[in-house]
């Protein structure tokens, strides 16, 4: 029985901890193109390398 | 990793950067996304680029003094075409649907909590513990109803005040009734609490809201990437002969605009210098361009086709004729919001039959002595297994499963209501040009030409911007055709196109409108060949008119061109049609058909059917309709082919089946359920389980409409 007194408070802020996390990636953006994310892993890196030069 | 900025930079963040937004509806492909991104970062006064694939949209934030027609320039220079975006006028109600999801995701943590508190006190938690567990889902419940309940209780309320009941209404009640006895409960040590039952009724209930939420938002967002944005604004002249760059909103009258060819316009006005022609499609949704020159009004919207004229201010702003026709469109559109959603019809006999029962079991058990206590138990337990799951879950489930369906059929739904209306339509009226038909004209006669007379017409078609010479190149280069190398090549306004080839005179005469098609004449030499050109009626067009037919949908042209040409489209698709009409003729042929208990489906696209389509029952727009036919219509189709607009309805007839078993599944679920509620034996344990295998039930339902447009 005493370890619910750790269980739950543990429960509960891991349930908090990934509320706060999705709203964060609200917030941020993240949500806002999810199509977009799929095609952006086939774009070359080598580019991106022209550019820093 | 190899995206050029993170969204955050975007975000103006030392005040330096202005971030415009394009709408590039050619982004198809991982290729389009790093040219686009990595050549505007390239480009000076530009710190970054973002696309958005999924929106087709590109974010650029740059220098306060870069231009945003500058920047448009640029990636068209990159190979893609592009619409500056002004403040979207769709999206006002953007953002409900993030606080939705935002209470969605709360409810959803709550309900997890307290199930799992729930889930020890039903396997057997005794005394102090169940005492305990029952404190904390207290603890945990009554923030999360406060905070996730809110759109429920804030539209009830409003409901309420103007003496009219919804579907929130019941749910209210229930909420705070449920709420309140398992408080007691909770305070007296009692053995039921329904804390679970309550957030997991807002759960779902909730979900259903995002769904239709995300639906309307998913609409809107691919519209506005459709809208060709008249004129952000205009190239003024000073008294001292400079000019500048003034937004639309900015313009006065009096104020002298230099138009180059090509451009819209972007407020009315009187033409002081030069002459050009004007395509005046978006008004009158004729697509042959009209002849002005000095002293001529021309309208805001309308695009300058052929040279750079100087046109003196009339009217700006909401003074435009553009804006005249938005306000009749407005009046035309009032009828239409007191249309009442089916989950709100229902509502209406479902509410009041919960309620009585939920009395009646509450005064039966008074009468049978068991005391207010356990009498108010089994009444809570009454309203609870009788939660309108379907009516707030699954329509908007199936509308949204519908939608999608749709959506990858190339047809954009704006809301569920558009479905459920769009099922309920019996006749149909079609505009002709740019709806039944293509809207832009298809050459008819060159393949009788030889080789080397189509590489001329070829050369000349594509040096201008003209919509007929638009079209005599997209045929001609679908054929394979090069162009013919000519020299001293001149757009001559009102005239047409001349050049020499090899010493000889070569042209590309204005067209001329004969009957039923347009008529222009290639001059090499000369020699003189005439080549006819049609507006070509939409394939699929006899098909879905054929299938419209077969659903019990009678259809009828009205068309503001002439007689002639719109007989020719008549014959062609097998209709009857009325011609000439005007915008109010259109307006009042829908009143009279719907004062005789018709349901009118409206398909148009011009400026001039924006009345019409608003105040029709129903409406759909091609997607190369005006941006005003686009807000007008509940639906958009984005594909040259006509049959969409039958597979809509098509589409949305099953929708309603489906929504209609959902009501047969949730009744016969109650039939079942509500005896044993009404006779004490419902604990939260069968409470939960019942609430939530119906809901996967209308939902599962649901998800059958996925393939149904076919």
């Amino acid at each position: 029985m005493s370890g619910l007194a750790i269980l739950i408070p543990v429960a509960l802020l891991m349930g908090l901890a990934g509320l706060v996390f999705f709203f964060w990636a609200m917030r941020n953006g993240q949500f806002d193109d999810l199509d977009g994310a799929a095609q952006r892993v086939l774009i070359d890196d080598e580019a991106i390398d022209d550019e820093k030069e | 990793m190899n995206a050029v900025t993170n969204p955050d930079a975007l975000k103006a963040d030392d005040g330096n950067n202005v971030v415009s937004r394009f709408a590039v509806p050619a982004i198809r492909c991982a290729g389009c996304i790093s040219k686009i991104e990595r050549g505007l970062a390239g480009e000076q006064d530009i710190f970054s680029a973002r696309v958005n694939f999924s929106t087709k949209q590109v974010a650029v934030s740059h220098e306060p003094g870069l231009r945003e027609d500058a920047i448009k320039n640029k990636i068209e220079k990159l190979g893609f075409d592009a619409q500056i975006l002004a403040d979207n006028p769709l999206a006002e109600e953007k953002g409900g649907t993030d606080r939705l999801i935002r209470a969605l995701a709360v409810a959803g943590f709550g309900m997890m909590n307290i199930m799992l508190l729930s889930v020890s006190v039903w396997s057997g938690a005794m005394g102090p513990t169940r005492d305990l567990f029952h404190w904390i889902s207290a603890l945990i419940a009554i923030p999360v109803i406060l905070y996730s309940g809110r759109p429920f209780f804030s539209s009830a309320f409003m409901a309420l005040r103007y003496g009219r009941t919804n579907m929130d209404v019941p749910i209210t009640i229930g909420i705070i009734l449920a709420t309140g006895l398992s408080v007691f409960e909770t305070m007296t040590g009692g053995a039921h609490a329904y804390f679970e039952s309550v957030v997991m009724l807002i759960f779902f209930l909730l979900a259903g809201r995002v769904l239709d939420g995300m639906m309307r938002d998913r609409a809107r967002e691919g519209i506005s990437a459709l809208l060709k944005q008249t004129a952000p604004g205009a190239m003024v002249l000073n008294d001292d002969g400079t000019t500048s760059w003034i937004a639309s909103k900015a313009l006065r009258p009096d104020m002298r605009m230099m138009v180059a060819a090509g451009d819209n316009l972007a407020a009315d006005g009187v033409i002081e210098q030069g002459a050009s022609n004007f395509d005046f499609a978006l008004m009158t949704g004729e697509s042959e361009p009209q002849h002005k020159a000095a002293g001529d009004l021309v309208l805001a919207g309308t695009m300058n086709l052929t040279a750079p004229v100087t046109v003196r201010i009339t009217a700006a702003g909401a003074d435009t004729s553009l804006s005249d026709i938005a306000r009749l469109m407005d009046e035309a559109g009032q009828q239409r919001s007191f249309y009442v959603r089916v989950a709100d019809k229902a509502a209406r006999y479902y509410a009041p039959a919960v309620h009585s029962l939920a009395l009646l079991a509450f005064v039966f058990w008074m009468l049978a002595g068991v005391g207010w206590h356990q009498s108010l138990l089994i009444a809570v337990a009454v309203l609870i297994i009788t939660c309108p799951c379907a009516l707030g879950l699954a329509v908007p489930a199936a509308q949204v499963v519908a939608s999608g369906a749709l959506l990858r059929k190339g047809v954009m739904i704006k809301d569920g209501s558009a479905l459920e209306r769009l099922a309920e339509a019996d006749r149909v009226l079609f505009d002709k040009t740019g709806t039944l038909t293509l809207g832009r004209p298809v050459p008819l006669n060159l393949h009788h030409f030889a080789p080397p007379q189509k590489q001329i017409a070829l050369a000349l078609a594509q040096a201008s911007n003209h919509p007929v010479s638009k079209g005599i190149r997209n045929a001609l280069l679908a054929d394979d055709v090069t162009p013919a190398i000519l020299d001293a090549i001149e757009e001559v306004p009102g005239e047409g196109m001349s050049a020499s080839w090899d010493g000889l005179h070569v042209g590309l005469g204005k067209p001329v409108k004969r009957q039923d098609h347009l008529s222009c004449q290639l001059t090499i030499g000369a020699q003189h060949h005439a080549i006819e050109l049609q507006d070509d009626i939409r394939p699929g067009a006899v098909e879905a008119i054929d299938r419209l037919h077969q659903m019990g949908l009678p259809a009828t042209i009205i068309s503001g061109d002439n007689a002639p040409s719109v007989a020719k489209i008549a014959r062609a698709v097998g209709l009857t049609a009325q011609t000439g009409a005007s915008p109010q003729d259109k307006l009042q042929l829908i009143s009279k058909l719907t004062a005789s208990g018709h349901k009118i489906l409206m398909v148009g696209d011009g400026l001039n059917d924006g009345p019409a389509l608003a105040a029709a029952h129903v409406s759909i727009a091609p997607g190369s309709a005006s941006d005003v036919g686009q807000q007008a219509a509940d639906a958009v189709f984005t594909s040259d082919s006509f049959l969409p607009v039958a597979l809509a309805v098509q589409t949305a007839r099953r929708t309603m089946h489906i929504v209609r078993q959902n009501f047969a599944l949730a009744i016969g679920y109650n039939i079942l359920a509500v005896p044993l509620a009404l006779t004490g034996m419902v604990t939260p344990l069968i409470a939960a389980i019942a609430m939530s295998l119906s809901s996967l039930i209308v939902v599962g339902n649901a998800l059958r409409l996925n393939g149904a447009a076919k």
